[in-house]
């Protein structure tokens, strides 16, 4: 029987991959997919223990939403990537500086 | 139209003041200069109060007796506690004499200056003075309570101040004018410690009052009433007799009326002798009532007003300017009014007050005609003979000499003789004074005729190329006055002579003025007729031979008073040098005056500048202090916080990138110390 511990270790891996993925990358898209590895962690997360607690209705609905949200984020998040690319000619971050004061 | 008359007095003062109101703002506007238009106002703003009084005498004449005192309230004035005055005035026997006194001799010298005056350039302001004069003098005598006279009276004394210094770039005739000033100070400020020592007196007896006519009973609460150990009626009446002395120029504070005579000609006439120099006898006849109840005071009055008449007329033996002499004259005349006064011949004082007033007018308008005619000239000893070329004017200054040497009939010898018969019956030391007074008089009034109007001329050519009688606007009131000077004294016929020029009612004057005068209870023993038609012919015989002297020693033998000057140098010398009193007031109140003055510019220089320059260094140290404390340690601190802060803020200007990972980089570490922290 696999314990909760391992899939909690798995989680935090993927939540600490897609956060080092967010701080260090200047890449928008790799960025953004930081941000989706962190989110799917906490997907995980949820139907882990859902599945634990004997209740795999909520945190499969859970899951369900995050997925839908995702999907959104990712949708919102590249037309804007490609707007960047439209004004600076580069999706860097650290080139959008725009509003800097 | 009665109660209309007294509805108008209050015109008479004020048209004066309208009057130099109007030329004041004319000489101040500096306009072209139009003299009939000058003097048509002066003379209008005269000459309309003199036909109201004129009136107003008219009417109250026609009263009984008992109800000649009007007082004709104009508006309230002062109203603090128990101190009440109004502006109001009091019309009796007593003051309406002296309004016809200053209203109709003024009209008559107003007319005067527009001929003597026709020459100057500061025309309207001479008129100006002279019209404030004449109101504040009518103010002085018809005011109805001690305020207001006393308003007057300091008016008067800044008018002749005005008009002594009319010439002020003659700086000897500006000190003449400040000298008049300063002198008269003295005397008023008696006089208000006098009045205000009375004041407070009756206030705290609850009788307080200013008004003339209450004060009558009022000070009756004040006998018995002590002051240390005088009486302080006494004290009230002497403070007021030396606020006479200065204004009516008596010893000792008579210094500054022959000084005086720097004024043109007209003003002396007007205010040194017919009516400022008479406001101190008018003043005594004012409050008859309250000299009357103190003989202590009245003997000081009489002692000095006939030690003056004497003292006066000799220094007027030896002056030389014709001024000079009827200045000397005027004071010796005052003299004679105080004694009367002091005798308690209260009428007798008024009466040569009034007499006085037509003869000393006349003669000073004489002595401006002969000035007039002789180019500006005083010096009699450069006169002489000049009775051909000025007939009207020594035709009126021969009568006018006449009157007040005392000869009969003319005013002059009633009114003194009066005096003199009153000062017999008082005591006869004074009435010796004031017989040798006379008797100088007569004198040294008749060597200034001879040596001007008489003997051989010693007229210098030129001033004989200009030598004119003068226009008709001088010698119409010098004939006035004259016709008054020989006939005034008929207002006053002693009872004793009545009957030999059958009239009905002699001494007019004094059944006249009686309501307004109160007398001392104890009335002197008179002496009888007999005695009183021995002493008119004494003293008349006393006039004529003094005339005599006078008039034989300057023309047919000049070498008796020569000789008697070289014989006696140094008599001649002391009286020539006026007894030397003016280097006396210099050396001891003058001088003295002046060392204190120099004294107090010292300390102020060292003392108090010293002080205060101190106070500016030490202030000034402290500031520097203050200052350095501020710029070091205030200063400082304000600085430090802005350093650290501005310190901190480079500090915390690392953390603020702008990148999105650096700040989740950071609260990845927070989130980190916060575990640590937590579950550590």
């Amino acid at each position: 029987m696999i314990s909760i511990n391992s899939y909690l270790f798995v989680t935090v891996l993927l939540f600490c991959l897609g956060l080092y993925n967010v701080i260090t990358r200047s890449n928008a898209v790799g960025i953004l997919m930081g941000v989706e590895l962190i989110l799917n962690a906490a997907s995980l997360n949820m139907v882990a223990f859902a599945h634990f607690n004997g209740n795999l209705v909520g945190g499969g609905i859970f899951a369900l939403f995050l997925i839908v949200l995702a999907a959104a984020e990712a949708a919102v998040a590249l037309a804007i990537v490609v707007s960047i690319y439209r004004q600076f000619g580069t999706i860097d971050v650290e080139e959008a500086t725009n509003l800097k004061g | 139209m009665a109660e209309k008359l007294f509805s108008l007095i209050y015109l008479v003062p004020l048209l004066p003041l309208l009057g130099a109101f109007v030329n004041g703002a004319y000489a101040f506007s500096g306009a072209k200069l139009v003299r009939p238009f000058v003097h048509t106002i002066a003379l209008a703003a005269i000459f309309i109060p003199f036909l109201i009084t004129v009136g107003a005498f008219l009417h109250v004449t026609s009263l009984p007796e008992e109800s000649r005192q009007v007082v004709v309230t104009f508006f309230p004035w002062l109203d603090v506690g128990s101190f009440k005055a109004n502006v109001e005035f009091l019309i009796d026997p007593l003051s309406l004499t002296l309004m016809l006194v200053i209203t109709g001799i003024g009209s008559l010298i107003h007319l005067y200056s527009v001929g003597y005056m026709s020459h100057e350039p500061s025309y309207a302001r001479y008129f100006t003075y002279l019209n404030l004069f004449c109101f504040a003098m009518l103010i002085l005598v018809m005011g109805s309570n001690v305020p207001m006279m006393f308003i007057g009276w300091e008016g008067v004394g800044l008018c002749s101040y005005l008009l002594i210094g009319f010439w002020f770039t003659d700086s000897a005739k500006a000190a003449a004018g400040m000298k008049a000033f300063v002198v008269n100070r003295v005397g008023d400020f008696a006089f208000i410690v006098g009045f205000l020592l009375l004041y407070w007196t009756l206030q705290s007896k609850g009788h307080a009052t200013v008004q003339f006519v209450e004060l009558r009973n009022a000070v009756t609460h004040l006998d018995g009433v002590m002051l240390g150990s005088f009486s302080l009626v006494t004290i009230v009446c002497v403070l007021m007799f030396i606020g006479a002395t200065g204004k009516s120029a008596q010893i000792p504070l008579y210094v500054w009326l022959p000084d005086a005579m720097a004024g043109p000609t007209p003003v002396s006439a007007l205010i040194h002798a017919a009516t400022m120099v008479t406001a101190g006898v008018y003043m005594i006849g004012r409050m008859s009532y309250l000299f009357s109840m103190s003989p202590a005071a009245l003997n000081i009055i009489a002692t000095v007003g006939f030690v003056t008449a004497l003292f006066a007329a000799i220094i007027g033996f030896t002056q030389n300017d014709i001024k000079k002499v009827l200045a000397y004259s005027t004071v010796s005349q005052l003299g004679y009014m105080f004694g009367a006064m002091g005798v308690a011949a209260y009428t007798a004082g008024v009466f040569h007050l009034l007499t006085h007033a037509f003869f000393k007018a006349c003669l000073f308008l004489g002595s401006g005609s002969v000035i007039h005619a002789m180019s500006g000239e005083q010096d009699i000893q450069k006169m002489g003979a000049l009775r051909k070329h000025l007939p009207i004017t020594h035709a009126t200054f021969f009568l006018s000499t006449l009157a007040i040497a005392g000869i009969f009939p003319f005013s002059g010898f009633f009114s003194k003789d009066e005096i003199l018969w009153h000062a017999f019956n008082h005591s006869k030391l004074l009435w010796l004074i004031g017989v040798t007074a006379a008797a100088g008089t007569a004198v040294y009034m008749l060597r200034m005729v001879t040596l001007t109007f008489y003997g051989e001329s010693r007229v210098s050519e030129e001033a004989m190329h200009h030598l004119h009688e003068s226009p008709l606007s001088m010698t119409i009131p010098l004939m006035v006055l004259a016709f008054l000077a020989v006939f005034g004294g008929f207002l006053g016929v002693p009872e004793s002579l009545g009957h030999f020029f059958g009239l009905h009612e002699s001494n007019l004057l004094e059944h006249w003025l009686e309501p307004s005068l109160v007398f001392p209870k104890e009335a002197l023993p008179m002496a009888s007729h007999a005695t009183e038609y021995f002493l008119m012919v004494f003293s008349l015989g006393i006039a004529i031979s003094g005339c005599l002297i006078g008039f034989v020693l300057y023309t047919k033998r000049k070498d008796i008073p020569e000789s008697l000057a070289q014989k006696y140098p140094k008599v001649y010398e002391f009286i020539y040098n006026k007894y030397y009193v003016d280097e006396f007031y210099k050396a001891v109140f003058v001088n003295n005056l002046l060392r204190l003055n120099d004294f107090l510019a010292l300390f102020d220089q060292k003392v108090i500048d010293g002080i205060v320059n101190g106070t500016a260094y030490v202030t000034k140290i402290v500031a520097y202090v203050s200052g350095w404390v501020d710029r070091t340690f205030v200063d400082g601190l304000v600085n430090l916080t802005a350093s650290v802060t501005s310190f901190g803020g480079i500090i915390a200007r690392r953390f603020q990138t702008g990148r999105i990972q650096t700040y989740l980089y950071l609260a990845l570490g927070a989130i980190l110390v916060i575990v640590f922290y937590r579950f550590g």
